[in-house]
């Protein structure tokens, strides 16, 4: 296998080169039923992906091996593992900074390992895609589904989507690379579902041929020069600003910063378009009581409004699909009819319910209610959700 | 890369500064031999950098920007600490990423342009203190000799965290007085180029900066060597000498010193290492 076999019409391992449009959009597609770390391989597959470097942590291991047996197949052009969470997160950078399409996966406490790396990422512009499979922090020791590393996420730069269910995790990692390699974006995309929940379950999943593929990276359309000697150095400054203290130094660092955060909006029109929108709304639309919820909570929240609906209470679900950036516009469309306003979680600290707020405050008179809350890898049973309806209802009517 | 990219846009050459210009003139790209003497009358690939004066691990900088073979394919990968101020002023390609983990970010960068260029020999070398070496990136150091990544690594030792002010190191030797050490290292100096032997590396060498035709040699041979087999270590002792109580002349003296005791010269070749360098000779390659 060598890149040197890739033509115009075809990539290394042969597959016809295709626009995402066609193959997210237009491919015909195919029922399957698979998990989503068996779903991770089947997208990674068709997106032409350069490199990846991966390490054993539950529960996003399997996807990790997948992707090195499509390293073996010839799909993926470089495969190893790394020594640690931390290291990988670097290697990951180098491959990314050399121009390479890079995809690793990563679960809880690897990711809080990796740390220091994210914001370095997004701070270097690359569009590498992080697939993460959520579970439990320690301690105490978990491997439970629960998705509190996201909150350690949210800051650091990189774009974050959040897949529902296995079909969600196959379009939203071809999209990912799409939406992250825009010369106007061109920052991380971490690509999040919960673990087991999703990368163990097996569902029904309607997949393209795995004949095509997303056409290549190409480094030199990106706002930094790739690191590769290929391009004049980008960084030969005469008096760079790092650990100087003057006004420029910190308007430079500022000012990066803030374009990294703005490169992250710049996403907003493609997401838009290869995500079927920010959000995705079900139920009564103009009902009084809403769900705000992403991943699994979404499916849950679902399974709610269906039964309120038998009990003749109205409610309508807003799964939001991508988190950085937080889609305040349909949030507050979705959200006009709403009195109350119920954020499921599988966390302990309410992250989401936070961002709720923080984007409907002085804009809503909602009551917002962060519950039901589950977290260490409980479920979240329908009936805890409508319990926490009926309670506040009621108690509103005086019942 | 061509050296082309290094040619300036000619509508552009009336408006660019001198040492710019002089990059394109008067530097040393794509030449057959490159090497210390073109310290005298050819344009350094470095640019007035803001180190102390005197600083013996400036002067180490220059001698391996002089040497490195084929400079218009070379990326340099370094880390946090006196050196990341300097490598902003470098006309090539470098990357400072994090603190320690220069070795895992250079085993990316070559395994992709691996991947990228079949055809074509792109050198990474990574280039840090003794802090990001042999302390908060040891793993990855050593992970990276483990694994036979194809870089060089050139650790500056000067025994002592400097750029936060003088703390110990895992360098320092044993008794040295620094901060976070005001009774004096309790443990030995790490020996890092034995731990390189051991890690796998086909080249480990131990010397100082003192002699800087010997740092050229030393650095051409260790890229070679990566080029083809493995990975290759050089351990290069820059004194601070500002930590040490030095005056800004007293640099060279201090490594002289200490090519007699501390520093004493250290140097493994594998045997195919030692192979392939008769054959570069051969070949008029060193």
């Amino acid at each position: 296998m060598s890149i040197k076999n890739m033509t115009k019409e075809k990539n290394w391992s042969g597959q016809k080169l295709v626009s995402t449009d066609y193959m997210l959009f237009e491919a015909p597609r195919e029922k399957h039923f698979m998990t989503g770390s068996e779903v991770t391989k089947e997208a990674i597959k068709r997106c032409t992906v350069d490199a990846s470097v991966s390490y054993p942590i539950t529960p996003q291991s399997e996807a990790a091996h997948l992707i090195g047996e499509l390293w073996a197949e010839g799909y993926v052009g470089m495969y190893f593992r790394g020594e640690n969470e931390f290291g990988v997160m670097s290697e990951v950078a180098g491959c990314a900074m050399a121009g390479a399409r890079t995809v690793t996966t990563t679960s809880g406490p690897g990711t809080l390992r990796a740390m220091e790396n994210f914001p370095m990422w997004s701070g270097t512009r690359i569009p590498v895609q992080l697939i993460l499979m959520a579970r439990g922090i320690n301690s105490p020791l978990t491997i439970q589904p629960d998705n509190l590393e996201v909150t350690f996420m949210l800051e650091t730069g990189c774009m974050i989507w959040y897949a529902e269910n296995v079909q969600e995790l196959f379009d939203m990692t071809i999209a990912g690379f799409t939406v992250a390699e825009m010369p106007d974006v061109h920052v991380p995309i971490v690509t999040v579902v919960d673990g087991f929940f999703v990368s163990h379950t097996r569902e029904s999943v309607m997949l393209p041929p795995d004949d095509i593929a997303l056409m290549p990276y190409d480094p030199y359309k990106a706002p930094l020069p790739p690191i590769d000697s290929e391009m004049p150095p980008g960084r030969f400054l005469r008096d760079p600003f790092v650990m100087k203290s003057n006004y420029i130094s910190y308007a430079t660092h500022a000012s990066w910063q803030w374009e990294v955060r703005s490169a992250v909006d710049r996403s907003i029109p493609y997401a838009r378009h290869y995500l079927n929108g920010l959000a995705h709304v079900t139920g009564d639309l103009d009902a009084e009581i809403v769900f705000v919820a992403c991943g699994t909570a979404s499916h849950q929240a679902k399974e709610a409004n269906r039964e309120l609906t038998k009990l003749g209470i109205k409610s309508k679900v807003v799964k939001l699909r991508t988190i950085r950036p937080f889609p305040h516009a349909e949030l507050l469309e979705a959200t006009k009819s709403a009195k109350h306003i119920f954020v499921p979680e599988f966390n302990i600290v309410g992250w989401l319910e936070k961002e709720v707020t923080q984007s409907l405050y002085g804009k809503s008179e909602a009551k917002i209610i962060g519950r039901p809350r589950v977290a260490g890898g409980m479920s979240m049973p329908v009936e805890a959700i409508l319990h926490e309806v009926l309670e506040h209802v009621n108690e509103e009517k005086g019942a | 890369m061509s050296v082309d990219i290094y040619k300036i846009n000619p509508e552009f050459r009336d408006i660019m500064p001198k040492d710019i210009l002089d990059l394109e003139d008067n530097a040393t790209w794509g030449a057959e031999k490159r090497g210390i003497s073109d310290l005298t009358d050819k344009k350094e690939l470095l640019e007035e950098h803001s180190l102390c004066a005197g600083c013996p691990e400036a002067a180490a900088l220059r001698y391996i920007l002089t040497a490195i073979p084929k400079p218009e394919d070379t990326i340099i990968v370094n880390s946090t600490g006196c050196t990341s101020l300097m490598f902003p002023h470098i006309a090539l390609h470098t990357v400072h990423s994090l603190f320690g983990n220069q070795n895992a970010v250079a085993s990316g960068i070559k395994r992709a342009l691996t991947w990228r260029f079949p055809d074509k020999d792109k050198d990474v070398v990574v280039l840090a203190g003794d802090g990001a070496t042999v302390d908060i990136g040891l793993d990855y150091t050593l992970q990276s000799f483990f694994r036979q990544e194809k870089i060089t690594t050139i650790c500056f030792d000067n025994e002592v965290y400097a750029n936060t002010g003088g703390q110990e190191s895992g360098s320092t030797p044993k008794g040295q007085v620094f901060k976070m050490a005001p009774k004096g290292k309790v443990f030995d100096k790490v020996p890092m180029w034995e731990l390189a032997v051991t890690s796998g590396c086909q080249y480990s060498v131990k010397l100082t900066a003192s002699a800087p035709k010997a740092v050229a040699r030393v650095v051409r041979e260790a890229i070679f060597i990566a080029r083809e087999l493995g990975p290759t270590y050089i351990h290069l002792y820059t004194p601070c000498i500002l930590e040490i109580g030095l005056s800004a002349s007293e640099g060279l003296w201090e490594m002289k010193e200490q090519d007699k005791d501390r520093f004493v010269s250290f140097k493994y070749v594998s045997p195919e290492a030692e192979e392939f360098l008769k054959q570069c000779k051969k070949e008029g390659r060193l």
